[in-house]
């Protein structure tokens, strides 16, 4: 079995599996980084939604072979230390979540959104979060919980702590 | 004149039920040393002669009554523990029980911690289905909570030798009244051993002077779940532990004629073979894979009945045993006959519902581990006493060997209260000699899970002239007997559920047969008053006098602009609600089908809900949103396709199940009833939704549509 280095949340790690594992399963399974999840296995739910350089991924999908030396961030790796990032506190802000099976990949999505698109419309988030599948049905939750992370600003958290 | 009725409709048939199979006596000195000293108070649900005969005293002996439900701690550090055996499967229990508790107690909601299903820690708990926690659960802790907080200020009467009329409670403190001194809780539980029982009669707080009930309160270690923090049942992990899968067969109730496990062996997996059990376990989940794949396996199975058939079969195959013409599952009242026979307008009309599925995002997923003849399961499961149970039964070893823990799961919708995994992880850790951890596939989870019953429903209807139903005949195939009642007032009355074979499993969903009937009903309604050429309002509140329903109905219409309505091509109009679990909704529709290419698109839903006392209102809106969501998928495309012991839809590539997409503008209406008990509001919210579609796509195309799905072509309804 080879040996394959990644670059996970800032951090190298090295792991001993076949170039055709998933990154999903390398993620939950060797590096135990359980965060992102499995729903479907075909791409179709965005819940082990990534960053891969900044831009979303669907983790199950993601072989290892592809990954190189590009820069993958999961649900573990998003916050600052104790301070959340603003997608993160948004969501809890709003309550956007029943289960939260499909938080981690919800929120992993909608960074990469934002990422692109800092100021998304409704229908411009409509059509980037439409694969991911919330069956507790919070759309409209997390809908609102994007817009208000795209408003708000940069270090929302500190600002909240501070006012705290 | 309307002859006795005879209710012996069973409305649970589908949520499966067990009860406990041991009870044994608790002993107070136990309890004590496992939570350390302060004060417990338990609860109990049953009126038994224990809690007749204390009268809610203290207990000075050492033993606790059996029919324990809940109890509550209060430990030296002043931290509350409740224990209850209810389950969180994202209807945000954990939180509105904290609120409960907190509200009684009088401390803040971050001080209560509660210790939910597992079966060693919490008392036994049928189970968390039926809308139940709401209505028992949270009125039962309430109770727990007050009585802790009589006895504490007892305690601080006792410390000051005041009279305990002058003290009260908050924010975790007594205070006297007189003197402004006040005391920590923890500092009165201090070296305490104290346990009583909730008296017969203690007064609560109203929910018109709520302070934590009746308000939004974020979610109960929230920040775990959107850090990726939180283990739900298959996150869970053990030092040592393997992977497991089960070897399926190609079709349903195959028997297993011959296998090869010699390869998979050489593979260095442990292949478990009991009779057409066949299981892996491998130290990697790609090793599972490679010896399942290594495995050589003849199956024998016989022929089936399919999709195609589904219907005709489900009319023609009662159950034996249940015969509908006889005694049970059927009621009457009045003459139906007689008042077909004299009604201006009669109508029949047949309605069917599909077998759906669940998908619960979090499939289900079990890890477990034996130490001698003690078999502990880690499983995501709404029935965790029922899951300890089968353990029980299926490795002939006593309940009391079993401990079953329920991680917070990532949904269940009624899908999850039996234990499959939970034994297919401890027949294949048993062999393993190791922990061992069983994942579904998102194909197994469609395919070896149950499903929605399927149902036919028949409906024979009459009316006069002026719009009063007089007449109402109403049949229910297989799909189930929740909801089945009329809500409106009819004299003439036949309602018969048949229960017949069912050619897949099938059990608990999301308010049971109750969207099957209310859509069967509604749509009904809707006939009637169209060809009655009543506004269809107007004729449900004529045959309707409950008035909480009438409440929502009209609340509803209000919000939705009912009365001015102004049709445009392609637009309708459409309602549709009910009464389920103690709530009550209606559901108002707008609907836009496109002429040219038949693409129908629920543009607008506005519901309005009532269900008691609000506990929690972002909550309850919430689970009238979510359920309305979801709603959509059983509404309009979810449909389990199948042939001959086959699932052909077993992916979410192939189920299509409500996007971000479908979602229309929606606005919920609660209506607070601070003079009712709070009831729960998992499952009632759904029930309108369906009816209200298809009267809607009645209105805008002149079409009526009558099965569930409404429009399985991909929201095409001229495919």
């Amino acid at each position: 079995m080879p040996t394959i280095q990644l670059s996970i949340n800032g951090r190298s790690h090295h792991v001993d599996a076949d170039p055709q594992t998933s990154l999903l399963t390398v993620l939950r399974e060797h590096l135990d980084m359980t965060g992102s999840k499995y729903g479907c296995g075909e791409g179709q739910c965005g819940a082990c939604t990534v960053l891969v350089d900044g831009r979303a991924q669907r983790s199950c999908l993601t072989r290892l072979s592809t990954l190189g030396q590009k820069h993958i961030t999961t649900i573990e790796g998003l916050a600052s230390g104790d301070r959340l990032h603003r997608v993160q506190q948004a969501f809890l802000d709003e309550g956007a979540m029943q289960c939260a099976y499909c938080t981690s990949g919800m929120i992993m999505s909608a960074v990469s959104l934002l990422n692109r698109n800092p100021h998304p419309s409704q229908n411009e988030i409509v059509d980037f979060m439409n694969g991911n599948i919330c069956r507790c049905g919070v759309y409209s939750l997390v809908i609102r919980a994007i817009q208000k992370a795209a408003d708000a600003p940069l270090d929302s958290s500190t600002v909240k702590k501070a006012a705290q | 004149m309307s002859s006795p009725v005879k209710v012996s409709l069973e409305p649970e048939r589908y949520e499966l039920k067990a009860g406990p199979l041991y009870r044994f006596d608790l002993d107070r000195r136990e309890f004590f040393k496992f939570l350390g000293a302060g004060i417990l108070v338990v609860s109990i649900l049953r009126q038994s002669s224990w809690s007749q005969e204390s009268g809610g005293a203290r207990r000075a002996g050492d033993s606790l009554p059996k029919e324990i439900d809940a109890w509550l701690h209060i430990g030296e550090s002043g931290n509350v523990t409740v224990y209850t055996g209810k389950v969180e499967v994202g209807q945000n229990i954990r939180t509105s029980l904290s609120q409960a508790v907190a509200e009684e107690l009088r401390v803040p909601v971050a001080r209560v911690e509660m210790v939910m299903g597992d079966t060693q820690l919490t008392p036994f708990d049928m189970g968390t289905f039926g809308s139940r926690t709401t209505p028992t659960m949270n009125l039962q802790l309430r109770k727990v909570a007050s009585a802790a907080r009589d006895l504490l200020i007892d305690l601080a009467a006792k410390e000051w030798k005041a009279d305990s009329q002058e003290l009260s409670a908050g924010d975790g403190k007594v205070t006297d009244g007189k003197t402004k001194r006040s005391i920590e809780y923890a500092a009165l539980v201090k070296g305490q051993q104290l346990s009583q029982t909730i008296p017969p009669e203690d007064p609560l707080m109203p929910a018109a002077n709520w302070e934590v009930l009746g308000k939004a309160q974020p979610k109960v270690g929230g920040r775990d779940f959107v850090t990726g923090k939180h283990r739900y049942p298959s996150d869970q992990t053990l030092p040592g532990m393997w992977y497991g899968k089960v070897l399926r067969p190609p079709a349903f109730g195959a028997t297993l004629v011959s296998i090869d496990t010699t390869k998979a062996e050489q593979l260095g997996a442990v292949v478990v073979r009991d009779a057409n059990f066949v299981g892996v376990a491998a130290p990697s989940s790609a090793a599972v894979s490679s010896a399942l794949a290594a495995l050589h396996a003849e199956w024998k199975s016989e022929p089936q009945p399919s999709g195609k058939d589904l219907f005709t079969y489900l009319k023609q195959s009662p159950k034996e045993g249940k015969d509908p013409t006889g005694d049970g599952d059927r009621q009457e009242s009045g003459n139906v006959e007689q008042a077909l026979a004299t009604a201006a307008m009669r109508l029949q009309q047949s309605y069917t519902v599909s077998y759906i599925a669940h998908v619960p995002l979090e499939p289900r997923a079990a890890l477990a581990k034996w130490e001698g003849e003690s078999l502990t399961v880690w499983t995501g499961t709404q029935r965790p006493f029922g899951v300890r149970g089968e353990l029980a039964e299926a490795f002939h070893i006593p309940e009391d060997k079993v401990r079953v823990l329920m991680p917070d799961t990532g949904s269940a919708y009624g899908g999850k209260h039996t234990g499959e995994t939970a034994i297919e992880a401890a027949r294949m850790a048993k062999a393993a000699k190791r922990p061992v951890k069983v994942t579904w596939s998102r194909e197994e989870e469609f395919t070896w899970a149950y499903f929605r019953p399927a149902g036919v429903i028949e409906v024979t209807s009459g009316v006069q002239k002026d719009g009063t139903i007089t007449a109402w005949e109403f049949h229910n195939y297989n799909s189930g007997s929740a909801g089945i009642k009329p809500y409106y007032e009819i004299s003439n009355q036949r309602i018969v559920f048949h229960e017949s074979n069912s050619p897949l499993r099938q059990g608990s969903y999301r308010a049971l047969a109750s969207t099957a009937n209310h859509f069967a009903r509604e749509s009904h309604m809707d006939e009637l008053a169209n060809g009655l050429n009543m506004d269809p309002l107007q004729f449900r509140l004529k045959n309707l006098k409950n008035e909480r329903l009438r409440d929502v109905f009209q609340a509803a219409a209000e919000k939705f602009g009912w009365g001015n309505r102004k049709a445009v091509s392609g637009q309708g109009f459409g309602m549709g609600g009910g009464y389920e679990k103690l709530g009550n909704i209606a559901t108002f529709v707008e609907v836009n089908v496109d002429s040219k290419t038949g693409v129908v698109k629920v543009v607008r839903v506005i519901s309005a809900f009532e269900c008691g006392a609000i506990v929690n209102p972002d909550n309850l809106r919430s689970q009238v949103e979510g359920a309305n969501v979801q709603g959509l998928g059983g509404a309009l495309f979810e449909v389990i396709q199948f042939e001959n012991g086959k699932i052909l839809n077993p992916r979410l590539s192939q189920y299509r199940v409500p996007r971000f997409k479908d979602l229309p503008v929606t606005e919920t209406i609660l209506l607070d009833r601070k003079d009712l008990p709070s009831a729960g509001a998992g499952e009632c919210p759904m029930i309108g939704l369906a009816p209200a579609i298809a009267n809607a796509i009645f209105d805008a195309t002149k079409v009526r549509l009558r099965s569930l799905p409404l429009v399985p072509q991909g929201l095409k309804m001229f495919a």
